[in-house]
This record gives C-alpha cells, sequence and structure tokens, in this order.
C-alpha cells in the first residue's frame, strides 16, 4: 500500500504504485484484447509519415479535435456584455449545461444562461410554450433588465420563429409589451462560436436601433463625438477590455464598449454573488447609433454587425485581434484620425518601451519557426507579431477560417521576408496539425488548451494563447491588445523559449554547459 | 459553526419548509405549482424523499442539467477507450464534453486508444437539408483507413440526427458488414430526449444491449479461461482514477475482475461482461439497466455497492463477499483489516479539523446519496441533498440508507432555489458542479466539484478516501475564507459567513 495519511498521494502518483502498474498490466493482458504492441508502434510511426499526412489531408468528412465551438456560445458570450442580461437559449437545455461550463472553465467565473428546455413535445408541436413560460420564469426569478434570446440546432431544425414567438409571449403577458427581448437566430450547423457572437451583437443593435421589432419606433441617428468599439469573441475579454479603455482615457476620447463582458467573467469574492456586472448599458446601446464611428477588434467576429452599422451611417473600422507594434500602432492612428484627437506621449512611451523590449529580446525568437492556430483574427494578429519579431509562422490553421481569411493571411505572409515559407490551412483542424508538426516541425505551437495533445504527440513546445484556456489559471486577466498586451504575449513567448533551453541544457556533466545563469 | 448545528431538527425542520415556502414566492403561480413536488424536508421513516423527479425543467429557469447526448456519449460510451465515437452532428457537443470527464485511461492516444479526442461529423447547413447519412458512411470510411487499430465505432445523435430522419442504425449495419462484422453501434441519445441526461444513460445502454451483446453469438467461449471469481464493475467512470482504486480492493480480496465500465474500458470487456459470476454496480442510476437486463438474460445477480469513505466501503465489501465463498468473504475481511490502518491515521488526522461541519450537495446520479457515509466518517453531516437527474428509486434509497430526520431535499434545483438555500442554512461547505463552484465561492462558501473531484482523486476506496478527507479538509480551512471581506468594511452580514 503506498497510500498514506501523512503525504496523501493523489492520482498523479498513486497509480504509478507497483501494485497499482501490475494491476494495470494484467487488465490489459487478460482483458482488453490489446492491439500487438509492435503494431501499435509500426501505427503510431505511420502517423508521422508524409503517407499519412496525404491521406489525412484527404479526409472530406470527418472532422478530428476541431479548432472551433458552436454559434450559441458566441451568442451567450455576446449577450452577457450588455448590463442585467441574461441570456436566453431556446432549444434543448443540454447545451446551455455546455456553455456554462465552458465558460465557466476557460474565465473560473460563473457563467448566467437560461433555456427554454425543450423536449420531445417541443421537436413535435414546435416550442412556443417553452417560450411563453420560459421568459415568464426568467423575467420573475432573475430580474433582468433585458433578456436576449438565442437558438440551438434543435430549434432552428424545426423552424421556430423568434420574432413572432416572442411577440406571442408578450402578447401572452410573459414580459411587458416594452421589455427588451432581442433575439438573434444561432443555428450551431452554421458557422461557429464567432458567427454567433457577430449574429447575436447584431441582433441586440437592431432591436435598439431599428424599432424594437415594431414596438417602437426607429431610433433616427444624431452624430455625435463619440466612438463605439466591439472586441469580438475574446477569451482575453478582462485584461483586453480595461486596456482598451485605459487608452481610450488616456487619448480623452468619449467611448462605448458594446458588449462590455469584462466585469461579469472578473466578479470579486466578497461574500456576494453577483449574476450581473458591469455590461454595456441598454441607454449606451440604443445611443450607439448616435456614434462616429464603431471599432472592431476582430474582423471575423463582426462580418454582419459592421455592414449593419455602417449602413446605419457611421464609419466602421475593422481590425484583426492586433498584437504587437505595427498593429497597435494602426488601431492608436486610426482612433486619433477618428477621434482628431492627439496621441498622447505616454502611449509613445508604452510603444516604445514594447520596442525597447523586443530589441532586447528578439534575438531569442528571430529565425524559430511556430505553428499557429485559434479563431481566424486571432491566427493574424498573433501571425503579424511574429513576423515583427523576425519568427516564421510556419503553419497557421483556422477550422472556422474560410477563403477570404486564407487569402489575408497570405498577404501578411507576403509583407515580410519571413513569411516566405509559411502555409495558412483554412477549414482544417487539429489532426491536420499534428501531421504538419510531424512533416514539418517548428519550434513552438501557438494555441489554446486543446494543443497539449499536439505538445505530448509531437514534442512541439505549446505556448499557450486563445480560447479556451482550461489548464492555466488566470491568463484572461492580462490583456493581449495594445503596446502593454503586446509585452504580455511576448513574455508568455519568451519564457517557454527560456524553459525549453533550461529543459535542454539542464543534465549536469553533459549538457549543462549551456545551463546559463544570464540570457 | 454554522447555524444547523445550534438548532435542534423540529427547528431546522421548519426553516427549511419556511426556506421553500420563500423560494417558491419569487415564481409565477404555475411554475410555483410545479416547482413545489420538487423541494421537500425528509420526515425520518419515510420511503422516500417525498419529493417527485425525473420530470421536465421549467422553461426559463437556470437548471443545471443536461442532456440525452451528455448521458450516452459523455457518461457510458465516451470512456470506452478503443472505440471511436463520432459525436454526430454540429460541432458544438463533441467541443464541450471533450476530455471534460476526465476519465483516466492506458493507451496510445490517436492510435489504438482514443478517449480524449473529438470526433465529429461537424454539420453544416447542406447535411440538414439533404441528411448526414452519406457522411456518415465516408466518416467511418475514413475512420478505417486514419484509425486502423480502432476496435470499434459508435454514432452519438445530436439534436439534428432525429429530427431530419437519418437512418443510423442502417449506416452502421451497412458498414459493419463491409468492415467483416466490426462492431458499429448507433445510439440515438439527442439531446431533446427525456428531460436529462437521465435517458441518455439508459439509451447508451439498451444500445450495449442491441449492438453489443446481442453480437456474441449464445455458444462462444470467452477469451479467458472463467474463473468462480469473475465480478465486473459496473457504473465507474474512472473519474481521477476511481474505478482503479476500487478494483484493486476487489482483486485484493479475491475477486477477479475481468471488465470495467465504462472507466479505463474496452470493447472486449463489455462483450465479456455476460459471462461474469456478479456485476457489482457503483453508478445505480446509470446502469441499473444493464444490470437488470444481464440478471434477466443471463442470470447474472447483481449487487449496488458504495466505495466512499471506510464505513461504506466495509459494508460494501462483505455484501460483496456474500455472494462468494469463505475464500472470499475471508478477503473482504482481510482487505478491511489492512487498511483499517491507514482509516485511523486519516480520521485522527482530519477529523478533528472537520467535525461538526456541514455541507449541502447537488450532485447528479449517485453522489447526492453515496457520499454522505464518506463525510459522516470525517464527523461531517450532510443538512441538504438533491439531484440533477435522480428518480424515485434514488430518492428511496436516500430516504432508506442515508439522509437524516429534517435534510432539505430539492429534485433538479435551480440555480436561484440552491443560491438561496445555501445563503440561508449556511453550510460549511457546498459539493456540486463547475456551473455552481464559482457562484457559492463568491459568497465566500468553500466549495468542492463533486462530478470531477475538483481535478483531484480518486475519491473511491480506500486510497481515494485519504484524497477525499485531505480535500474536504483544504476547501474548509483553506485560509482564504477569512480574506473574503476586506478589514475596513463593516461587520459582514451573518447570512454571508461560511465559517467561524
Amino acid at each position: 500500500m503506498t497510500q498514506n495519511a501523512e503525504h496523501v498521494l493523489d492520482h498523479f502518483e498513486l497509480f504509478r504504485g507497483p501494485e497499482y502498474q501490475q494491476m494495470l498490466a494484467n487488465k490489459k493482458k487478460m482483458f482488453e484484447n490489446p492491439r500487438d504492441p509492435a503494431e501499435v508502434e509500426r501505427i503510431r510511426e505511420w502517423a508521422k509519415t508524409p503517407e499519412y499526412r496525404e491521406k489525412n489531408f484527404a479526409r472530406e468528412a470527418l472532422t478530428v479535435n476541431p479548432a472551433k465551438a458552436c454559434q450559441p456560445l458566441g451568442a451567450v458570450f455576446a449577450a452577457v456584455g450588455f448590463e442585467g442580461t441574461i441570456p436566453f437559449v431556446h432549444g434543448s437545455q443540454g447545451c446551455v449545461a455546455y456553455y456554462r461550463s465552458h465558460l465557466s472553465r476557460h474565465f473560473k467565473e460563473p457563467s448566467s444562461c437560461v433555456s427554454s428546455s425543450m423536449t420531445e413535445d417541443a421537436a413535435v408541436f414546435g416550442g412556443l410554450n417553452n417560450m411563453i413560460d420560459g421568459l415568464a420564469n426568467t423575467h420573475a426569478m432573475y430580474k433582468p433588465k433585458m433578456i436576449a434570446v438565442s437558438t440551438t440546432c434543435m430549434a432552428e431544425v424545426i423552424g421556430d420563429d423568434l420574432n413572432a414567438f416572442i411577440k406571442t409571449a408578450k402578447e401572452k403577458g410573459s414580459v411587458p409589451e416594452e421589455y427588451d427581448v432581442p433575439f438573434a437566430h444561432t443555428p450551431a450547423f452554421v458557422g461557429s462560436h464567432v458567427t454567433g457572437y457577430d449574429n447575436a451583437l447584431k441582433g441586440i443593435l437592431e432591436h435598439f436601433w431599428d424599432g424594437k421589432a415594431g414596438t417602437a419606433p426607429k431610433l433616427e441617428r444624431q452624430p455625435s463625438e463619440k466612438i463605439n468599439f466591439i472586441g469580438g469573441f475574446d477569451g482575453y475579454t478582462v485584461g483586453n477590455t480595461r486596456e482598451i479603455k485605459r487608452i481610450f482615457e488616456l487619448m480623452g476620447i468619449d467611448y462605448t464598449i458594446l458588449a462590455d463582458n469584462s466585469d461579469v467573467f472578473d466578479t470579486p469574492t466578497d461574500g456576494e454573488f453577483r449574476m450581473y456586472d458591469g455590461g454595456t448599458t441598454l441607454e449606451d446601446a440604443a445611443n450607439a447609433i448616435h456614434a462616429k464611428a464603431t471599432i472592431s477588434m476582430q474582423q471575423y467576429s463582426t462580418e454582419k454587425t459592421l455592414p449593419f452599422v455602417a449602413n446605419h451611417g457611421q464609419e466602421v473600422v475593422a481590425f484583426n485581434h492586433p498584437v504587437g507594434v505595427s498593429a497597435t500602432d494602426d488601431f492608436i492612428m486610426a482612433l486619433s484620425r477618428i477621434s482628431g484627437k492627439e496621441i498622447p506621449e505616454a502611449l509613445s512611451v508604452e510603444r516604445g518601451r514594447l520596442v525597447d523590449a523586443m530589441a532586447d529580446s528578439s534575438a531569442h525568437i528571430h529565425g524559430k519557426k511556430f505553428a499557429i492556430y485559434g479563431d481566424p483574427d486571432l491566427c493574424l494578429g498573433l501571425a503579424a507579431f511574429l513576423l515583427e519579431l523576425g519568427a516564421e509562422p510556419t503553419h497557421v490553421l483556422a477550422t472556422n477560417g474560410n477563403k477570404a481569411w486564407a487569402e489575408q493571411v497570405q498577404a501578411v505572409f507576403d509583407s515580410s521576408p519571413f513569411g516566405q515559407n509559411c502555409h495558412v490551412y483554412p477549414g482544417k483542424d487539429l489532426w491536420h496539425m499534428r501531421s504538419l508538426l510531424f512533416t514539418e516541425p517548428v519550434d513552438f505551437l501557438i494555441g489554446n488548451t486543446y494543443g497539449k495533445y499536439l505538445e505530448r504527440d509531437t514534442g512541439t513546445p505549446l505556448i499557450r494563447i486563445g480560447f479556451p484556456i482550461f489548464d492555466r489559471h488566470h491568463h484572461h486577466r492580462y490583456p493581449v491588445w495594445g503596446y502593454q498586451g503586446g509585452m504580455n504575449v511576448l513574455v508568455r513567448i519568451l519564457d517557454k523559449i527560456f524553459d525549453e533551453i533550461d529543459r535542454n541544457t539542464n543534465v549536469p556533466a553533459k549538457t549543462d554547459f549551456s545551463f546559463d545563469i544570464i540570457r | 459553526m454554522s447555524l444547523a448545528k445550534t438548532q435542534s431538527v423540529a427547528e431546522i425542520k421548519a426553516r427549511n419548509k419556511e426556506l421553500i415556502e420563500e423560494v417558491l414566492k419569487v415564481y409565477p403561480e404555475k411554475t410555483a405549482k410545479r416547482r413545489a413536488k420538487h423541494l421537500n424536508v425528509h420526515e425520518a421513516g419515510k420511503s422516500d424523499c417525498g419529493v417527485k423527479s425525473n420530470l421536465k425543467s421549467v422553461p426559463g429557469v437556470m437548471t443545471i442539467r443536461g442532456c440525452a447526448y451528455a448521458g450516452s456519449k459523455g457518461v457510458v460510451w465516451g470512456p470506452i477507450k478503443d472505440m471511436i465515437h463520432i459525436s454526430h452532428g454540429p460541432v458544438g457537443c463533441g467541443q464541450y464534453s471533450w476530455a471534460a470527464r476526465r476519465n483516466y485511461y492506458i493507451g496510445t492516444t490517436g492510435i489504438d486508444t482514443f478517449v480524449t479526442m473529438q470526433f465529429t461529423s461537424d454539420f453544416q447547413e447542406k447535411d440538414i437539408v439533404f441528411g448526414g447519412d452519406k457522411k456518415l458512411a465516408k466518416i467511418m470510411d475514413e475512420i478505417q483507413e486514419l484509425f486502423p487499430l480502432n476496435n470499434g465505432i459508435t454514432v452519438q445523435s445530436e439534436c439534428p440526427i432525429g429530427l431530419i430522419g437519418d437512418d443510423i442504425e442502417a449506416v452502421s449495419k451497412q458498414k459493419s458488414k463491409e468492415y467483416e462484422g466490426k462492431t458499429i453501434v448507433p445510439v440515438r441519445c439527442e439531446g431533446f430526449r427525456g428531460v436529462s441526461q437521465s435517458l441518455g444513460h439508459h439509451i447508451a445502454n439498451d444500445a450495449i444491449r442491441d449492438w453489443v451483446f446481442d453480437k456474441i453469438p449464445a455458444d462462444a467461449a470467452p477469451r479467458f479461461e472463467p474463473s468462480p471469481y469473475d465480478v465486473a464493475i459496473i457504473g465507474d467512470y474512472n473519474i481521477g482514477g476511481d474505478a482503479w482504486s476500487s478494483r484493486i480492493l476487489l482483486e485484493e480480496m479475491g475477486l477477479r475482475v475481468i471488465a470495467q465500465w465504462s472507466g479505463d474500458g474496452s470493447l472486449a470487456e463489455l462483450e465479456a461482461t455476460p459471462k461474469a459470476k456478479l456485476n457489482v454496480l457503483h453508478c445505480y442510476r446509470s446502469m441499473n439497466y444493464i444490470s437488470r437486463h444481464m440478471e434477466e438474460k443471463y442470470g447474472i445477480p447483481w449487487c449496488e455497492y458504495n466505495f466512499f469513505g471506510p464505513s461504506k466501503i466495509a459494508e460494501s465489501l462483505r455484501k460483496i463477499a456474500s455472494f462468494f465463498d469463505d475464500k472470499i468473504k475471508e478477503g473482504a475481511e482481510r482487505v478491511i483489516a489492512k487498511y483499517q490502518p491507514l482509516m485511523d491515521a486519516v480520521i485522527a488526522k482530519y477529523r478533528p479539523r472537520l467535525e461538526g461541519k456541514t455541507v449541502m450537495l447537488f450532485v447528479g446520479g449517485l453522489r447526492p446519496r453515496h457520499v454522505i457515509g464518506a463525510y459522516e466518517d470525517l464527523g461531517m453531516e450532510v443538512v441538504g441533498t438533491g439531484y440533477e437527474f435522480g428518480h424515485n428509486d434514488d430518492y428511496q434509497r436516500t430516504a432508506q440508507h442515508y439522509v437524516k430526520d429534517g435534510t432539505l431535499i430539492y429534485d433538479d434545483v435551480t440555480g436561484y432555489e440552491f443560491e438561496k438555500f445555501v445563503e440561508k442554512v449556511q453550510p460549511d461547505l457546498v459539493g456540486s458542479g463547475i456551473k455552481e463552484k464559482y457562484v457559492f465561492q463568491k459568497m465566500g462558501v468553500p466549495f468542492r466539484q463533486m462530478h470531477s473531484w475538483d481535478y483531484s482523486g480518486p475519491y473511491h476506496g480506500y486510497d481515494g478516501f485519504a484524497i477525499f478527507a485531505r480535500d474536504m479538509d483544504m476547501a474548509i480551512n483553506s485560509p482564504i475564507w477569512n480574506k473574503a471581506k476586506a478589514p475596513w468594511k463593516a461587520a459582514p452580514k451573518a447570512t454571508l459567513i461560511a465559517a467561524e
């Protein structure tokens, strides 16, 4: 018996004990009908080959380890960015359990969302009654200022009409006639979570700007000096949104953050549970129509929202998850141009500090090869930053990236001599990435938590940037946007590089001549 | 010390009843009427807990429940390690359930083992319009080519599959024939079926019956020489290694575990199970169906057991041994005696820190009752409990063997009710899931995830109890809870303090 009360062994150590090892070996040999170890080894080696890669890339129907989630998750993420708002997902309830778990696992925060709990009878007769009862219950129980409705694949397949359902629910008294119930159809079989973010945000703006689903007059735009800012589906929303607010304030710009979910995913532990915290006020959401311009930090998270906003007479500016010096320069200059405000010295100093840091450290990154995967905008932002550091973003992959995205990434490659041998992979998954890492190895991999399997299989060290990050804590509190955000990304990359150097040089009397104390 | 300890049972009952009345007030009338049936205060001597269960969740409330897909793919089938489980439908369900249940296993992932991978048909609009059967057939071909050492395939249906009328059974049969009898199992676990993940367990069990057991000829010889001591572990998902710390005890008492369901399980073990002399069932809720089937069809008896905490472990070992001869009975006594010093040491160390602390639970199918004994072994008291997806027979077992007079019972609790109950009852610890964890921690109440063991574990068996005790101590007695209120803020409201 290895377990003891004084030093309790948990799963990390317990099962390495001889009695467990013996037990597991017996189980395998006698009862699992295991494959011949030689055959396992042969297939394992084969799965690393160019031949396997070719078969793997010839796949047409199967998806393995995709780097994307479904629309409704994005809708929930956007909806909680409004003051006192609860997302209401019309469809099967299990989906909502999943969205809440997924967000809680990433942010280590509560995630509030309700479902209309449709079951077989709703599949046959439609979910109208679920909507009528559901809205009434949510309104009574959680006293939200707004209920933002989206759908699951189930409600979409049976064709439930949200506009009509919400109208009927209001007629039946579920919520008051004038109560705000914006909605968006977000089928899970179209696009990904970034599409859902886009649809939900557009739905909310449309609600306030275009006459609240026929219950109020459309708003007349009266141009103001304000600037709207949309972060997009962003796992760093807590740190990023706050950093962006700081920049706006430094510049003296009057702004509205649309879908500001930075506080609801970062509530304090002080004896009180806040279901709602922070968020864009409903008044600001309505008044956002008057703004001078709307800036999206992620073009692919706002593909429908931006044209909608532009159609209401505003300038729109889209970025692709800007990381690093030039990308932040472009963002700051756009802010300055649109607002007519000077770029303050403080930001110039911050910029200089990021350049300073890159100059101090880029020798360690220069020429290194990276593989990146994640959401389309994130991939663009990180690829551009790596090129800026003299690194090669060799494989750039987005399961939810399309042809237009691939062309955009190619243009980033083409803008730098370091991009010459880099390739972009739209619509591919992490099993494709595995083949890429075996057949065209790189020095480092950048991606979310799921990349740890790639790290284990291929030996490529993983730098965790993206969504979701389940197995490391608190990354979301640190920005990746702005000059300070660039600094954080730089440090995260460097830490991994130095850890790897140390790991590779730490054998006494063998490799430790390079185990340097100064770098 | 929490309020619960300073009150008599009568006072606690009165308070709990009042609490229930209070939470019901917020609902619209129709909903209050529905929810009232799910809330109660346990009366000692009653045959069940006096609540309705396994009914539809109310729309628009924050239910903690999942769906049939979660019950089948997430719980029953997903951990079978040498088969590839296709999440058939849109991408999301597979993504959110990807490796989230910590079903530990040994194997070469991606080559002969596939548990921590996400295989999906990633349905697009055209698949909804034209149907997904052709795509499914092609997926199976691609699996055969890229993962040649898979021992079987299951098709885990997501919502759209049933709605658009796909014939996954026909595809599975045809492909099985094509691949020389490979086991391919269609599972109709669409998320809209039933009222919770519970139906998914049942559907998954039936799929094993129809597509694994029924394929085996009655006279087929087992792959191993049968022994009189062959048992199968049913309903342990090996969360953090639970099934391993259980299996070792059964083997130490002289039994031979021929199959593990389904944590670290393999298709061969599923197929071997009808040769067992006894099925020992941990999670009654998720696998009683297949246990009953094996009893009826193959005459294999089954018995429930509980491996949480030394009292229940010893009781269970003796119960399991009672199905066998003296050699095994002696073996059970030997195992109990062997681990007694470890248990004494664990209790001596942790009981003084935990004595008198109160717990409120809300978990899945067996833990709302099974872990109560482990808490009691540490001198703790469970003052409220309820099931996400329990049925009436779960509440019967709870009432007859586990809960004390006056315990607050809440079936399919809503987020609102749970928050109010915890705020008023002020337990020293809440044990529930990830969706609840941060709500209560914000309130300053220590919390443990009792689905995933908060990434710790195992909690089953004697080795697991040491970890359980340590974890409860670290949760409750963490110095962080004294820091929840800033010292410059006025004296905190009494209702918000979890413990002294």
